[in-house]
């Protein structure tokens, strides 16, 4: 057994504690000072928490950035989001692979550099982007490409791959980024420079917690991250539930392709959040929070925590918050490990209670039974940073802004191909013309709203407004021009949920790899009409039987273009006369025994590759 | 507290206890709910969802969905029974069941739903799964090919016998049953775990040696009853 | 009027479900007044004569000759009936499937079949190549992913009664739906 990872391992066990709820925090320490984990520190990790180490396995092998084999001392993760692909990202991994001599997902022979693709990072306004370590490299061509991979072969320090900062806080010493906010829309409720610091939470605490409840429930505020609960329902339930602690958690997890509107949040509102989040605290009756931080979003971490100090430092966060007796409330940070799932509300949970990523069993629900047993409330970033807006100006101002189902504003991250990418803060309600005439993307041919899990229209649906009650969405707008091809968005989209499902539940698990399988059959060209209702009929049955969200609108993608694209499949579906499947290639099936056998097929080689054999000429 | 609890499945009036699951309920009402991961003495997982149902309207799974006062279940009903042949297929493709050549054949669960079903054939490819086979217990032997990931060895392992041999790896398409070391024979594992006692496995995942294809045909479990006869008044 | 003509063949299987459709026994003597047999081992009839109404196959396909008269059975049937689990999804032939893991699988499993396998006796060790072999393909399909399949009968074999059921019904024209003691995947 080697020493170093005994000591590293029981080190780490020792000072982050040997609790089961500590166990992906002991995970990403390891990873980061071991590069990887492997079957010897799982069986420590397994001895030091008296869990089983093939238990330690599950969780390790559930995250994608937890790995078992050694990684290199810099990780180049690009981000493989098809806006990144429509943006070049394929020619900057040919670049990095050539100039490193490895292939993607391998790592040098020096164990200094891995180069792998990761799902969205967020950062779709300025793609191609990367993640070195921790550090995010936007706008990458081929050019800027060679010049990283110099740079890295140099320092291999990936913060001096940093040469411009970006703006706002983007370039506060605690970031230190390249990162662009792109606001381009300031609407009037968080990114106007109305509001005062605090106002809402001192205001919050002169009233008692159940009137606090009252004003969010008559706001109509719903939750900002897809799903729009509404978020003084969700607080009541917690309040209601019996616990002898609460927990307030911060959905900073988002993942959805094409969403990134929360890490301008993070960047420029933590202490609106923050703020929200003691709100929240107050009116529920907990005194502990936690943040939930996606993995790729590491570079915020240290300004968060500074931001998180300086709050204790003014009496925003510990003890008698602001003066108010008896009401004490803190917040911790938990990092993700790269997982799409865990942003759905009980999977984040699973995951902080150092479980793998999978959704629970609801009932009973989080604000039930949440975090240890305990009422919790998941609210999202941009939800949360509402509520101290909601407080300081009143829950009728509110309401007044968007549409009686769906009130106040809305952040949206749009990307693709638009002369203007980046966060648009509108009122609900806006139609999608409208929104694409604000972003330049008035010949846009298919947008998706709400990311995969949202829908793809096309023009003769652009009237149709973005709010709850018509085309919702939890902020990704992607827009795609002419050019771009529905299957290979839906092929992606559909790739994408395959590798971000848990594989709990047997529909999302098998029922999208046998849809994704189909859509490679239309895209070969071999599709037929039954594979429509093949299609529908199957994403049905994923639909109605899977679990949780993911597995639930996975099918949405293809059942959303077959609305709205229905050309698009009938044009590529021909017919055949040789009575044989369309997707059984006899050409394909041969060629391997060919090679074998050294000759050629006495049956079918007399129309190989002329013309398409019909059953005349067959022997 | 104990109340009752009243309710239909299927237009027949069903009384349960407060803390019950439909399945609960169902069971004692002689009514069958079709069901994979689902068995007797542990705790519920909802993963298979063969066990769907409609409440008021709204599908849940069955083994883990409370029961609660006036609600209407749907459950023998075409359109149910439509996702439950889906699903049944789904796990053929998915894992390597070709039932002539398995041990289990007749006393396979999932085999056995495929009868009650109806299905004579999956419309989806096999997908061909490479996943491990390990002869190196003496008693017992693990084909995960076969796994359709009830996660009943996992749960009977760690709650049953305390011991906690198996756990899922990976995720997704590529999630997989392992056992604590790479060779069951290095674990604890010992044939009379109630894990392997109680023949947990619904399939042909783990099989005890040397005593595969004892039972001629005929004589097997499934043979000449439908799998849920023994719930089913 | 006219019986129903009847195909049959055996792609790659073991002719087990033709043993099995012998076990009818005596009910043969009732089946011929009701169909007519055309292409069919059990009359040694090797091509057709004319369209058929119904064709049962045997077998999934694991080389092009299987294809071809797969090929030609939906040819020359109204109704193509997969018999047996090898024609349903390819069977004990299809068991090499799951070695498809490797780069080249192919390759593997012949190796593994007449070289490299403690019980292959193969003194030349040679693959067998002879050109009148069919090429072998890349998996073994089951029937319905090659052509149009539109009805199964399960069992390996299907029996006796299984085959009977299906094909008085399908002749008399009502539901082929099994009892459940002859619905079976063994």
């Amino acid at each position: 057994m080697s020493k170093e990872t005994s000591a590293v391992v029981k080190e780490a066990c020792q000072r982050i504690g040997r609790e089961r709820h500590n166990l992906l925090d002991i995970l990403l320490e390891i990873q980061e000072k071991l590069r990887c984990v492997d079957q010897e520190a799982m069986q420590l990790i397994g001895e030091e928490l008296s869990i089983s180490s093939v238990t330690v396995e599950g969780v390790v092998s559930f995250y994608a950035f937890l790995s078992q084999e050694p990684k290199g001392k810099v990780i180049i993760r690009l981000c493989d989001d098809i806006v990144d692909r429509f943006a070049g990202i394929e020619a900057v991994a040919e670049v990095l692979c050539e100039e490193f001599g490895i292939q993607m997902g391998e790592t040098t022979e020096d164990g200094k550099i891995s180069l792998e693709y990761t799902p969205c990072i967020g950062m779709c306004d300025q793609a191609p982007a990367a993640l070195v370590n921790d550090v995010v490299v936007t706008n990458l061509d081929v050019r800027s490409a060679r010049e990283m991979a110099k740079n890295l072969k140099k320092h291999l320090n990936p913060a001096k791959l940093v040469k411009k900062l970006g703006d706002g806080n983007n370039a506060n010493k605690w970031i230190k980024s390249m990162v662009q906010n792109n606001i381009l829309r300031r609407g009037e409720v968080i990114f106007n420079d109305e509001g005062t610091p605090e106002a809402g939470l001192k205001h919050a605490l002169t009233k008692t917690p159940k009137e606090v409840i009252k004003t969010i429930q008559k706001s109509y505020l719903k939750g900002r991250g897809g799903a729009g609960f509404p978020t003084g329902m969700k607080w009541n339930f917690a309040r209601a539930s019996e616990g002898a602690r609460r927990y307030i958690f911060c959905n900073a997890d988002e993942g959805e392709p094409g969403t990134f509107k929360d890490r301008v949040l993070l960047t420029e509102c933590p202490d609106l959040m923050f703020e929200g989040m003691t709100i929240a605290a107050y009116a529920v009756g907990s005194d502990s929070g936690i943040v939930y931080l996606r993995g790729e979003y590491t570079y915020l971490h240290q300004f968060l925590e500074k931001v998180l100090a300086e709050r204790r430092k003014q009496g925003l966060l510990g003890e008698n918050i602001c003066g108010k007796k008896g009401f004490h409330f803190d917040i911790r940070i938990q990092m993700g490990a790269g997982s799409y799932i865990c942003g759905e509300e009980t999977s984040l949970i699973s995951s902080c209670e150092g479980h793998r990523g999978n959704p629970k069993t609801r009932p009973p629900y989080p604000a039930q039974e949440g975090y240890l047993g305990a009422p919790t409330v998941v609210n999202n970033v941009e939800t949360l940073c509402r509520v101290p807006r909601i407080l300081e100006k009143g829950a009728e101002w509110f309401a007044s802004i968007g549409t009686k189902e769906s009130t106040g504003t809305k952040l949206l991250s749009v990307s693709g191909d638009c002369e203007s990418p980046g966060v648009y803060e509108v009122a609900w309600g806006i139609t999608v013309r409208e929104l694409l005439k604000m972003v330049g993307a008035e010949e846009a041919a298919i947008v998706v709203v709400g990311g995969p899990s949202g829908q793809l229209i096309g023009r003769t649906a652009f009237e149709r407004r973005i709010a709850f009650e018509d085309l919702p969405t939890g902020g990704s707008i992607v827009v795609f021009g002419i050019e771009r091809s529905v299957l290979e968005i839906v092929h992606y989209y559909m790739e994408f949920f395959i590798d971000e499902s848990c594989g709990y539940c047997t529909p999302c698990r098998v029922g999208n790899v046998l849809l994704k399988k189909r859509i490679e059959k239309i895209m070969d060209g071999l599709g037929e009409l039954e594979d429509i209702a093949y299609l529908k009929d199957l994403s049905k049955t994923v639909i109605m039987t899977s679990r949780c969200g993911l597995g639930i609108t996975a099918p949405n993608p293809i059942l959303s273009s077959l609305e709205h694209f229905p050309l698009v499949y009938s044009a590529i579906v021909k017919k055949r006369h040789d009575g044989l499947q369309q997707g059984f290639d006899i050409k394909r099936a041969l060629e391997k025994s060919r090679e074998i056998a050294k000759r050629r097929s006495r049956i079918y080689d007399r129309a190989y590759g002329e013309k398409p054999i019909s059953v005349e000429n067959i022997g | 507290m104990l109340g009752e609890v009243n309710f239909e499945i299927d237009g027949v009036k069903v009384q349960g206890w407060t803390g019950q699951t439909i399945m609960e309920a169902a069971d004692e009402a002689g009514i069958y709910i079709p069901r994979l991961c689902d068995t007797e003495d542990l705790r519920p997982a909802g993963s298979c969802r063969v066990c769907t149902v409609k409440v008021n309207g709204k599908p849940a799974a069955a083994c883990t969905q409370p029961i609660s006062e006036g609600i209407v279940v749907e459950n023998n009903t075409k359109e149910m029974n439509k996702y439950r042949v889906d699903l049944v297929e789904m796990l053929f493709s998915e894992g390597n069941h070709l039932c002539p050549v398995c041990e289990a054949s007749g006393d396979c669960e999932l085999q056995a739903m495929g009868y009650r079903l109806g299905m004579t054939y999956y419309h989806h490819p096999d997908l061909n799964p490479n996943r491990t086979i390990d002869a190196s217990h003496p008693d017992i032997l693990l084909d995960t090919n076969r796994c359709i990931f009830c996660g009943r060895c996992i749960r009977a392992s760690r709650d049953l016998d305390g011991k906690g041999i198996f756990s899922y790896v990976g995720r997704g398409i590529n999630k997989r049953i392992k056992a604590r070391a790479e060779r069951l024979v290095d674990t604890d594992a010992d044939l009379n775990d109630k894990v392997f006692a109680y023949d947990l496995c619904p399939v042909g995942c783990i099989i005890r040696k040397r005593e595969g294809f004892k039972k001629p045909i005929g004589t097997r479990y499934y043979d000449h009853k439908p799998i849920g006869s023994d719930i089913q008044s | 009027m006219e019986k129903p003509r009847i195909a049959t063949c055996s792609l790659a299987g073991c002719f087990g479900c033709h043993m099995s459709f012998l076990d009818i026994d005596e009910r043969f003597l009732e089946l011929i007044k009701l169909v007519d047999f055309d292409r069919s081992p059990i009359n040694d009839i090797k091509r057709f004569s004319q369209r058929c109404d119904i064709g049962l196959v045997e077998g999934g396909c694991c080389n092009e000759e299987n294809v071809q008269t797969l090929q030609k059975f939906r040819k020359n049937c109204d109704v193509l009936i997969s018999v047996g689990q090898c024609a349903i999804n390819g069977g004990v032939p299809a068991m090499r499937n799951a070695i498809m893991g490797g780069d080249d699988p192919l390759k593997d499993c012949l190796e593994e079949a007449y070289l490299t396998c403690p019980t292959s006796y193969n003194p030349a060790h040679e693959i067998p190549n002879d050109p009148a072999l069919p090429l072998l393909l890349d998996i073994v399909y089951p029937c319905h992913e090659v052509v149009k399949i539109d009805y199964a009968i399960p069992g390996c074999p299907p029996s006796a009664d299984t085959l009977w059921h299906t094909l008085v019904a399908l002749v008399k024209g009502e539901p082929t739906d099994l009892p459940y003691e002859l619905l079976k995947y063994d």
